[in-house]
This record gives C-alpha cells, structure tokens and sequence, in this order.
C-alpha cells in the first residue's frame, strides 16, 4: 500500500498493543499490516470528525434569561397600563406595586409556606398515582391487542373532559376530603402519561425492532432493552402534558374542596376572592404561574438533555 | 496478507452441506392486484465458509431476500433453510441504537446472545472488554464512549459491523455495508472483512451495488433481475485472494458481469 498516511491527530488511539487485543477469537494477522490499517484509518477519521466550539456559560445564562425578563417587563407594563386606564377601581383590580408588595409580605411569612407545601404535596402525590397508573394501563393497553381496541380511544376521550367536571362525584364518592381532590389529579393526568408511553411504543423504529430481533431479543427482553427506551422520549412529553393537566386539576380541586385548617394555594384564592382583597389575589394567582412554569422548566430541561444525548436536537432554531 | 487457506474455503461444495438455502421463494407484499411480486422462485445455495455477493438493480428484491433468510419475514411460497446456526444481520443502516453508547451498542450483542463456548452470558465487564475488542477491529477502539449520532455515517456502519461480528454467527448477512464509506476505508474493511471470514468459516451473503466490489470480495457472484427479483446468472469469481478492488483482473470480471446487469436493466427500460 503506497498510500500516505495522515498524521494520526488522535494520538496512539489503536497504537502498539495489538498482541493483546487477541483473545476474544479476533486474531490479528501481522502488527505491521495491522498497524497501518489503523494509522490509515484513523486519519480519515481525524478528518471526519470536526472540532466543536463551546459557548461560555455566561453568554448561555443571558441568551436563556434575557427573553424571560423582557416577557416579564411587557407584561407588568400592560398590567400598569389597564390599571392606569382606570376602568376598574383599585381595590377591585390591584396595580402590579402594590400586589408584589402584598407578594413580598407573604413571602415572609410562615402561613405562605404552609400553603405552598400542603399544595405541593398534593401535587407530588398526585402525579405521582397518575404515573404509576399510567404506566401500568399504557404497557397494558400497549402489549395487548384487544384491550387496545377496547381502551384506546377511551383513554384519548378521558383526557378530552374537563377535570372540574368530576368533582360533583368526586364529592359524593370521597366527600370534602384529600382523596376527592387526588382522585380527580389522577384522573386528569393518567390519560396523557399511558398516551405518552402508547405513543412512543407504538412508534418505535421498525428497524430497531428487527435489530432487536437479529441480536436474539424477543417478548420481555426486547420490551426492555429496545421498546421501553425508544419510547422515553414520547413517554417524556406525555409526563410533561400530565403535569399541566395534574396541576390544573389540583386548582380546581382546591377552589371547590376547602379542607378546615388546611390552607393551600388555591384556599387562598378563595378566600382572597370572598374578602375581595384584590392585592392577595393576584399575588397568589403569580405564585400558582410561577410553580407551574417552573415545573414546566424541569420537564423541558429534562427533553433537552435526553435529545442532545441521543443526537435528536439537530436543528437548532 | 498471507494468511493460510483453510481447506473449507477452497472446496465449499465439499460433502454438498449447505449453510443457507433457498428453494423456489417468493415474496409478495400486499395483495391480488394491488400486490407486488417482490421476488419469483428464487433458487440460491450458499456453502459452509462461502462468500456470496447478490448483486441487483435498486428495487430488485435483495432485501426482502436477506430478511426473509433472517427470518424477519415469512416467504409467501418456497422454502429457506438457514439452521447451520446462529445469524447475524447487518442491514442497509446502521441501525445503531441511539440511547446506547458505541461500545455499549457492542455489548447488547454479547449480552443477547445465549449459549456459546464457556456456557451462559458474559459478566458485564467481561462484556465491556470484548466489545473493545471488536471496536478494535474496525479501528473504532477510541470511541466506546461515544454515542452513535457523534460518529460519521461511515464509523456508524463500522460499529455496526463490530455489532454483527460480536454475535459470533455462523452466518453472517449484509446489506450494503459499505455503501457510506469512502474508497479507502471500504478498501480497508474489505481486507478485513476477507481475514474475519477465513478466520471464523463464516459464511457469508453479502448485498451491494458496487460490481467491483462484489468480485473483490465473492467466492460467487449471483445477478438478480428486477420486478420481480429472478436469479439470472450465478458467476464463480476464480481470481486469487488477496484480491484488489483496482487490479485489472477484478476490471475484468466486473466488466463481464456489469455487461449483463445492463442488459437486464435494459429489459427492464422497454
Ligand atoms: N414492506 C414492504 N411493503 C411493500 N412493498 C415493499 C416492502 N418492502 C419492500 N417492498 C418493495 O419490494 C421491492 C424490493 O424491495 P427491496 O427493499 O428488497 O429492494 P432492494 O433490492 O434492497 O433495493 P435497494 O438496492 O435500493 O436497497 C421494492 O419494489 C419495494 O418497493
Ligand atoms: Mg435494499
């Protein structure tokens, strides 16, 4: 072979030790033929893999953040705005100064915490049944065919009815009580998480099932090592979409379900809305905005990571 | 490259065993008029340690020939026997699976397959050395750690060999394998594709385009037609190993048999 070889850039990657690569049942026929296959190759390769430039992480902090706060500022400035058009008088509808105050009061107090925590763990807990359900009856409805046919469209038709349209029998069945409002998160979150994981089982490559198939996976094996992680990225927007309509779910359990001695975020609403103290209102209706998008964030993040992983973000936009 | 010959490779119809054989398959794909004839009675025997090439026009059928010998697919008539042993498929992609790393693609062909010398599957590091062993043979030993979307379309079909050759098949199926390769590395993993074939009496059926190509590489080479799929000519390629893609007696050859091919096709453009 009298070809040149380029200068192997990547170091020693498939240097000397080819003697002791030779026991799984891969033998090596002369170092030196061997050696310059490797160089040769190793060359192109260096040339086919470019080199990548990172952003520094300041730069990322602001490309990420700047869209945010200007969102924020036009909001707030079309708040003041209506507010100063005076159609409403003050005490009915609150001014963004005077409701981030009455924001910042509550953020120092004990009461506040209390709420926020006895909500999230509704949330927690709530989602947390909706997936474990949606996990089971998705696999289920996944696997078997019949049941497919039978449950398919019902779950699509659940995830279609508005939640606050179960609490009436949520009541009856549970009364005023935590298991009436978790009932009705479940509810409204199981359909989109077995949507997710139907979705991503039923759209996993042909091409990687047969793969599957010729490395000798079959039934549960195949299930594990080749549908179940094709169908995470699908599985992920499903839990993503659940959040939104968990969270939904839990407001409307919590504005019709009020628990004595109980306080929770959508309690306060209540509450706020009774005592028409406009101020406290909004401030409450900022933090329910706030938590759902921060959930919201985690979800998007955890796509992000999972896409960049499996080289799917090509396109950046 | 001198390495020894073993008898098998030069005699393959010693003792007329077959490792694959194919009697009078067809395939259809969808039904009564609306169907397509993907293939018509195809008639194919590959030896123990024999290295086919088909060769055939875009469309002709090679295939839904190598996934029925695979047996992801049923023929609609004929019979295949594929029962030497175990089967190792290399499709027309790579078919890598994205959420695993490179070497970790390797290992799920160790870890999968069952039996085999020294009885149950591999340890999980045990496994992890032996992929880097294969990733050594086609020069990817570097990049175990790597997820599949890093590498470029031909490394890519390189783990993907290194994924079909971790089987430890006996019969080896290949689709287009180098297709994405430049005429230099393809020329590289020709060589070492000849050596893993001697080494381990694979036999091997081997799909390409490229006519060179397949008598660089067969032991024969069979034509097929187009629409539906029909074997038109069986050509023994004599030369001696090794071969070179660029030397005058492979030309030749592919000469002869590119004729041939055109004259099919030609049918095909009345
Ligand atoms: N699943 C399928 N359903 C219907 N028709 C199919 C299917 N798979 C293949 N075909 C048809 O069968 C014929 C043969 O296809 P096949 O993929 O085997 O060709 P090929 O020889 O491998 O072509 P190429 O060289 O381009 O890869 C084509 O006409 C194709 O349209
Ligand atoms: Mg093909």
């Amino acid at each position: 072979m009298a070809v040149d070889t380029p200068a192997p850039q990547t170091g020693d990657r498939a240097g000397g030790d080819s003697a002791l690569r030779d026991q799984g049942g891969a033998l090596r026929d002369g170092a030196g033929q061997a050696d310059i296959h490797a160089r040769q190759i190793a060359g192109l390769d260096a040339l086919e893999l470019g080199t990548r430039r990172r952003t520094g992480l300041a730069v990322r902090v602001w490309a990420g953040l700047w869209p945010v706060a200007s969102a924020v500022a036009i909001v707030l400035a079309a708040w003041q705005a209506v507010v100063l058009a005076g159609w409403w008088p003050e005490y009915v509808f609150a001014g963004p100064g005077t409701t981030l105050a009455e924001l910042g009061r509550r953020l120092g107090e004990a009461e506040f915490y209390q709420a926020v925590a006895v909500t999230m763990r509704r949330a927690v807990v709530g989602f947390a049944l909706a997936i474990a359900t949606g996990l089971v009856v998705g696999a289920l409805v996944s696997r078997i065919r019949p049941l497919r046919r039978a449950v398919g469209s019902l779950i699509t038709g659940l995830q279609t009815m508005p939640s606050i349209a179960w609490f009436p029998l949520a009541i009856l069945l549970f009364g005023l009580t935590e298991s009436a409002i978790t009932f009705v998160v479940v509810l409204g979150a199981a359909p989109s998480v077995a949507n997710g994981l139907i979705a991503g089982v039923d759209y996993t490559p042909p091409l990687l099932l047969r793969a599957g198939h010729m490395l000798g996976l079959r039934r549960l094996s195949l299930y594990r090592h080749v549908i179940l992680p094709a169908s995470l990225p699908s599985f992920l927007a499903g839990l993503k979409q659940g959040w939104a309509f968990a969270w939904r779910s839990l407001m409307a359990g919590e504005l019709l379900v009020i628990i004595a001695n109980r306080p929770s975020l959508g309690e306060q609403l209540h509450f706020a809305r009774e005592l028409a103290d406009s101020a406290g209102l909004l401030a409450t209706m900022i933090v329910i905005l706030v938590v759902g998008i921060g959930v919201d964030l985690l979800f998007g993040a955890a796509d992000t990571a999972l896409r960049r992983r499996w080289g799917l973000h090509q396109v950046t936009t | 490259m001198t390495a020894p010959l073993t008898a098998s490779h030069a005699t393959p119809a010693a003792g007329r065993e077959t490792a694959i054989r194919l009697d009078g398959v067809s395939k259809m794909y969808g039904q009564g008029a609306a169907g397509l004839l993907a293939l018509d009675g195809v008639s194919l025997d590959v030896a123990p340690g024999e290295f086919v090439c088909l060769l055939g026009a875009s469309g002709c059928g090679k295939s839904t020939l190598l996934s029925l010998v695979a047996g992801l697919d049923r023929p609609t008539a004929g019979r295949i026997d594929a029962e030497t042993g175990r089967v190792a498929m290399m499709f027309q992609e790579p078919a890598l699976f994205p959420w695993l790393t490179v070497s970790a693609n390797v290992e799920m062909a160790l870890r999968a397959r069952k039996g085999g010398e020294g009885s149950g599957k591999p340890a999980r590091a045990e496994r992890r050395a032996r992929a880097a062993e294969f990733l050594e043979i086609v020069h990817l030993g570097a990049f175990g750690a790597k997820r599949p979307h890093e590498l470029s379309g031909g490394m890519r079909q390189r783990v993907a060999l290194a994924r079909a050759l971790a089987q430890d098949a006996d019969v080896l199926l290949m689709d287009e394998p180098f297709g994405a390769l430049d005429a230099m590395t393809r020329d590289l993993l020709h060589d070492e594709l000849e050596r893993i074939w001697r080494e381990r009496n694979l036999s091997v059926l081997f799909v390409t385009h490229n006519v060179r190509e397949a008598v660089r590489l067969g032991d024969r080479v069979v034509l097929l037609s187009s629409r539906p799929g029909r074997v038109v000519q069986d050509f023994p390629v004599e030369l001696e190993r090794p071969r070179r893609t660029d030397s005058a007696e492979v030309a030749g050859q592919a000469a002869a048999i590119t004729d041939r091919l055109r004259q099919e096709v030609l049918r095909h453009g009345r």
